[in-house]
């Protein structure tokens, strides 16, 4: 069996995926992963994931483009400048 | 030297040298199993735990190498085999039986706890602390041996192993004819390099 292992470096921050083990059992598994991802101070909790237990997506339909859905599709830079110049505060009369 | 330090070995150091010493030879022991246990994983966490035993000898010689005025090097590496206190039981080579090797694992985890925990109650604040530190890290190798345990026990080859071994557990005495090889191996840099330190 195969367990997926995440890491959680300090208290509060995410939890991010550290690696995995191969291990009969979910015991074995705890085990393997405490001595691999914890045991030099490096973490301070640890998930350990059976690999079926993961459902994996990776299709993200996007038929018609709304790019504006995206973090990308929103450029904000121009669109600032325009406003500031509307509102005599761009950064050329500032200066 | 050594030898003679020991043979006015002080109250504390009496009890402490044979449990310093099995630590010591089953962490070696132990880590022979290094690069071929039977799988990665094992192979990590075995090793781990034979590094584990030998800071736990490292740690309790400290603790008596003072009074001996001695130091913790000394007492691991520049003794003559015959002032070794280990019991047969840690010295039998086992590789490549992995079977046997858990089988000592789990025995020897066993006497261990009972042994450490009589040192968690002793009077000597010292030697007392020491106990409860070695011991928080000693759950973790019960954990281990008590998980391959569970997944062995139905094996008669581990069986026959538990059998074996079990009368030797609490055996002290004449060294066995393999813990020369061992000595050598473990005593050779400081024997070329008089105080060879890393």
């Amino acid at each position: 069996m195969i367990y997926e292992v995440f890491r959680q470096e300090r208290k509060g921050q995410a939890f991010a995926h550290a690696g995995s083990v191969e291990a009969p059992n979910e015991e074995f598994a705890e085990w393997y992963a405490r001595e691999e991802f914890g045991r030099r101070g490096e973490s301070v909790a640890l998930w350990v994931v059976p690999r079926e237990a993961v459902h994996e997506i990776d299709e993200f339909v996007d038929e018609l483009g709304r790019n504006y859905h995206r973090v990308d599709g929103y450029p904000l830079k121009e669109k600032l400048k325009q406003a500031r110049e509307r509102a005599g505060t761009s950064a050329d009369r500032r200066s | 030297m050594v030898s003679t330090v020991l043979r006015r070995v002080s109250a504390r150091a009496e009890p402490l040298l044979p449990i310093a010493d099995d630590e010591l030879i089953l962490g070696w022991r132990n880590s022979e199993w290094t690069g071929i246990a039977p799988f990665l994983e094992e192979d990590v966490a075995f090793s781990s735990i034979a590094q584990n035993e030998i800071g736990h000898a490292r740690a309790i010689y400290q603790l008596v190498a003072e009074e001996l005025g001695t130091t913790a090097d000394e007492l691991a590496f520049d003794r003559k085999p015959e002032d070794y206190r280990c019991s047969p039981f840690v010295e039998l080579r086992l590789v490549p039986d992995w079977a046997k090797t858990i089988a000592r694992h789990c025995l020897y985890e066993d006497a261990d706890q009972r042994r450490i925990q009589e040192l968690i109650e002793a009077d000597d604040p010292e030697v007392a602390g020491l106990a409860a530190k070695i011991d928080r890290e000693e759950v973790y190798h019960r954990m281990h041996a008590q998980m391959w345990f569970e997944r062995l026990e139905d094996e008669p080859q581990f069986q026959e192993a538990l059998e074996e071994l079990r009368p030797l557990v609490d055996q002290r005495g004449e060294h066995l004819p393999e813990f020369e090889h061992l000595w050598q191996e473990m005593t050779e840099v400081r024997r070329s390099v008089a105080g060879a330190t890393w």
